[in-house]
């Protein structure tokens, strides 16, 4: 009994003599480039510098498909790092591999932190959480469609530039008004599934797959091609043939054909606001994305796009110490606020939204609020998000349909309905693949 | 030229006039974009053809690294062409040393499995590195590789474009020479180091102009293993540059670096010239 | 293979020796990772491999089922023969001519063979600025001559940019090593058949070109394995292989599902397909094609 006593005794005191404990250090894949890589490296700055027992160490892993990659190849070996910047659409992939992740929500109670999830915008962490309420990631840089506009055209046109279209009816008669003018390009837009359908379902209340977009289970099947989705590509076919509406590729490749002026309207990110204001010779304008005002109902709130933060699981319990904490300290409203004034990613602590309002930052930087004002307002069981496995399969085969759309070679109906059926096999791939 | 045909000659001028025209277009436009600032570049398109006046403005950039007024800090480029030579001369000079004698050992020898180990070795073409590298990547990873200018360099060692070539040169070498070697009485590796390697000059310059490029250019393989900045090569380098939408691309950095990370390889493609004359010489066969 | 070399030297252990650095480093970093990527087309699982459940020849058998899989067979089988052909064609008649002139040869040559060191990323960045509908340098000049580009809605004008970028691509890595083969074969044997009174052409279908062959062949199969493995970067960064499903080439498909989709056993069950393909086209390539070839 003595000994043992002594023994531990011994190992106190050794514990309470030791030198301030090596940092944990922790690291951090991220695919931001550029000025967004300067702000990842900021923020981790930030947090090492605000205390000495852990280090984030960021590391860039090359665009979001690139670090997937790097991460999974990692975690196979054995090297997987503590926390991974994962796009949205991959969020169904992260969530069924169980065995690689673990929950924002347990890291924060295993780090000791109080975590209270009420204090997150609805529209934005819903989208990484849980039915049972249960955080999953940690929603990092989070983005909304938005309508960006051609001031300058429009003076040119003879449109006021201070009241932008916000219904696709009054768009289409921009668009006429533009191209009378001698405008090339009056309209495009960048990600099509995700402006064009996918907000477009949640902005209208409705459905853009079942089971409330496949957050109560993996059975959820594609719901895009209802009378309301048909009428509105069919407008948007019909404005290609007339060229008010001009393709400009997958992706985002039509944000340069927007800032480079030769198209005036853009749906696209509000996070293309800060290249606009950099690089654009015009005076621009961002309005809300634009909706049917005959459905009742709209407009609701938009889906977000950008990418979250994943903790990896297997590592030590001081590395989910320090993950905890990072986790806390990227939360805190005044963190929150100065990233979303720097990068026009929204804040995603309601707080955060009150001090910079409050702060004047929306006066002096006029549409800086709309992407805000789309995903504070309300949130239903239907515009929350999406959760669809195989969601990169399902997105590349409604640019493959869309295109043929576009290029006249299928109809409106035509195309959502091919698109619905090859999509519905992805997802029941996923389904049977992660039944267990 | 054999004899003087200056119709002929004109034709074959103009020819490669419009091939130099249209092959180094791409490579000219990168020059001009790295003359412009990177408002000017995406602001006039299409982008003009003359160059701006930005260039010194870039080309600092690019060397130095700094912050750009937009925010962006542009890393430094020398320590990562200094990561891409290594990495690019370790490549070639060990895929070609491995190469000879392997195809030398195929061509010129009789053994057992000899075609089997041709194809063993030949069938690396077909199943291209971007397919098995999640398993490579274990492999690496377990051997203690990552991080280091191993595990950059030797799993791409392992193809067989050096062998094949080699072994379609080793095929045109004429046989007496074989025999005249046997004859004095030198052995194998005699004949090698003597005859074989001094005829394949021409062959070996070509091999380490497109293997020097090919471990230079490299960007998927670097990106698995490497983690520490200062293992990354230049490519890496130009690629995390290219922001991909969510914020302004320095575009006028991007493409200096691009020209920056181009000289070194037009520097060994000038080099190589002269290897490939000097071939010439010596086949009086 | 059918060729070989009358005289050989007689040491048993010797080639051994020789080919054992290649052997051991294909082993460790081919063989290995190789049979384990393959063995992955049996499995289905989540991306990181934390469920794995082994499903046979199920992957496979999706494909077969696949209509956009087996159309994209006939729209690679196209690509393929145009980016091989003309890759070919081209730089053999760049290579004749950088053979034939003497004032400015190192300017060519220089010229021609440098772009091959412009990075695949740099370069798909230029063909894209090249390219883009109405406002790209080529296609403003096409539109004024005319035609109108349109490669995002145009399956043809989006095979067209995809076989022009992938030829480009290649034609500095042909050109040099048809170069290197030209100025290899020895002046005394062109002079001879000058002298005999052969024209530049004749010279080049009697002389020049069957010693070319080895190289000939060596590029043919390099092509092939080119275009069917090393171009999805291109369509990648050009097409990503639309409009709709019109330049999804056999490989593209690959890297999607294996790097986009995260769909790591479909991804591999293409490979392995795609790597049948691909010997049978080389074995057919040595047993019937090198019978042509002068050694």
């Amino acid at each position: 009994m003595n000994m043992k006593l002594h023994a531990a005794a011994l190992l106190a005191l050794t514990a309470l003599a030791a030198p301030a404990t090596a940092q944990t250090e922790i690291q951090w894949w991220h695919s931001m480039g550029g000025a967004l890589g300067e702000w990842v490296n900021d923020q981790a700055k930030g947090f090492n510098e605000k205390q000495k027992d852990y280090k984030v160490t960021p590391v860039f892993k090359g665009s979001y498909d690139e670090s997937m990659t790097a991460a999974i190849a990692a975690f196979r070996a054995g090297t997987a790092p503590n926390i991974l910047q994962v796009f949205e659409v991959g969020t169904a992939t992260m969530m069924a591999s169980k065995g690689a992740i673990k929950p924002v929500t347990q890291v924060m109670k295993e780090g000791g932190i109080k975590f209270d999830p009420k204090v997150y915008v609805p529209a934005v962490a819903g989208y990484y959480t849980a039915p049972n309420g249960e955080m999953m990631s940690l929603p990092f840089n989070s983005s909304t469609p938005v309508f960006h506009y051609n001031k300058d055209a429009f003076k040119a046109a003879g449109i006021d530039p201070e009241r932008p279209p916000t219904t696709w009816p009054e768009v289409a008669l921009a668009a006429a008004k533009l191209k009378a003018s001698g405008h090339k390009c009056p309209f495009s837009t960048s990600w099509q599934s995700w402006t064009q359908l996918e907000s477009f379902s949640a902005w209208h209340n409705v459905e853009f797959a079942t089971k409330r977009n496949g957050f109560l289970g993996m059975d959820t099947r594609l719901a895009f091609n209802t009378p309301l989705h048909v009428r509105h590509i069919e407008n948007l076919a019909n404005m290609s043939k007339q060229g008010l509406f001009v393709y400009k590729g997958r992706g985002n490749a039509a944000d340069a054909t927007f800032v480079s002026g030769e198209c005036a309207m853009l749906t696209g990110s509000s996070a293309l606001y800060g290249s606009v204001k950099r690089n654009a010779k015009f005076a621009s304008g961002i309005g809300t994305l634009p909706y049917y005002p005959d459905v009742p109902g709209a407009p609701q709130n938009t889906v977000i796009g950008g990418a979250s933060l994943w903790a990896m699981s297997g590592k030590k319990p001081e590395e989910y110490k320090a993950v905890a904490a990072f986790f806390n300290y990227l939360s805190d409203p005044q963190v929150q606020a100065v990233s979303h004034q720097r990068t026009g990613y929204l804040p995603i602590t309601t707080e955060a939204f009150a001090i910079t309002e409050k702060s004047g930052f929306y006066k002096q930087n006029p549409g800086t609020d709309v992407s805000v004002n789309q995903m504070i307002r309300k949130v239903t069981d239907k515009s929350r998000g999406i959760r669809l496995g195989n969601f990169v399969q399902i997105r590349a085969i409604i640019d493959e349909e869309m295109e043929q759309v576009w290029g006249g070679k299928k109809s409106a109906k035509e195309g959502l309905d091919a698109a619905k059926k090859r999509g519905d096999e992805q997802l029941e791939r996923f389904e049977k693949a992660n039944k267990g | 030229m054999v004899e003087n045909r200056p119709a002929a000659t004109a034709l074959s001028h103009l020819v490669l006039m419009l091939g130099v025209l249209i092959i180094a277009f791409p490579v000219y436009i990168t020059f001009i974009a790295s003359t412009h600032t990177a408002e000017e570049i995406v602001q006039h398109v299409p982008m003009t053809l003359l160059p701006g006046n930005n260039m010194l403005e870039s080309y600092k950039l690019a060397l130095q690294g700094g912050q750009t007024e937009y925010g962006s800090k542009i890393a430094p480029v020398a320590p990562m062409l200094w990561v891409s030579l290594v990495t690019a001369m370790i490549i070639s000079v060990c895929k070609i040393a491995i190469s000879l004698l392997s195809a030398f050992a195929i061509v010129y020898f009789r053994f057992p499995f000899r075609n089997t180990v041709f194809w063993m070795i030949f069938v690396t073409l077909m199943l291209p590195v971007e397919v098995r590298i999640l398993p490579t990547y274990k492999v690496v990873a377990d051997l203690g590789m990552l991080n280091t200018y191993a595990g950059l360099t030797i799993p791409l060692i392992a193809s067989a474009t050096a062998t094949f070539l080699f072994r379609q040169f080793f095929l045109t070498v004429p046989d007496e020479l074989v025999e005249a070697a046997r004859i004095d009485g030198a052995g194998p590796m005699r004949f090698f180091k003597d005859i074989l390697l001094p005829l394949s000059t021409t062959s070996i310059a070509a091999l380490f102009v497109i293997q020097f490029i090919y471990g230079w250019n490299q960007y998927l393989w670097p990106l698995l293993v490497t983690t520490s900045e200062d293992m990354y090569p230049v490519v890496m380098g130009i690629k995390r540059m290219i922001t991909g939408g969510d914020a302004a691309t320095e575009w006028n950095a991007v493409m200096a670096t691009a020209i920056l990370a181009m000289l070194p390889p037009a520097l060994v493609v000038l080099l190589m010239q002269k290897w490939f004359v000097k071939g010439l010489v010596d086949t009086e066969k | 293979m059918a060729v070989e070399k009358r005289v050989r030297f007689k040491n048993w252990w010797l080639p051994w020796l020789l080919v054992a650095p290649q052997l051991v480093i294909v082993l460790v970093f081919f063989f290995w990772p190789a049979g384990q990527a393959i063995y992955q087309s049996l499995l289905t699982e989540d991306a990181f491999g934390t469920s794995t459940q082994f499903v046979g020849a199920e992957n496979f058998l999706r494909l077969w089922h696949d209509e956009s899989y087996l159309a994209s067979f006939k729209t690679t089988a196209l690509f393929s023969v145009l980016v091989a052909g003309l890759g070919l064609t081209l730089s053999l008649m760049l290579a004749v001519m950088a053979d034939r002139v003497v004032r400015a040869a190192n300017f060519y040559k220089t010229l021609l063979i440098w772009p091959y060191a412009v990075a695949p990323a740099v370069a798909g960045v230029v063909w894209l600025f090249m390219f883009a509908p109405s406002i790209g340098i080529v296609s403003f000049w096409l539109r004024v001559l005319g035609f109108d580009w349109n490669h995002l809605l145009d399956g043809g004008h989006a095979m067209a940019l995809i076989v022009m970028a992938s030829v480009w691509n290649q034609i500095s890595y042909n050109f040099l090593f048809f170069l290197a083969g030209l100025q290899s074969i020895p002046k005394s044997l062109i002079e001879a058949a000058a002298i005999d009174g052969a024209g530049p052409w004749r010279r080049f279908w009697t002389v020049q070109f069957p010693l070319l062959t080895p190289t000939a062949f060596f590029l043919l199969v390099i092509n092939i394995i080119y275009a069917f493995f090393h171009t999805f970067g291109i369509v990648d960064a050009a097409t990503h292989g639309g409009p709709g499903k019109d330049t999804a080439i056999l490989v593209y498909k690959v890297y999607f599902d294996g790097f986009k989709a995260l769909d790591l056993g479909g991804s591999a069950a293409q490979s392995v397909v795609l790597m049948v393909i691909v010997i049978a086209l080389t074995v057919v390539q040595f047993r019937y094609i090198e019978k042509r070839v002068n050694y």
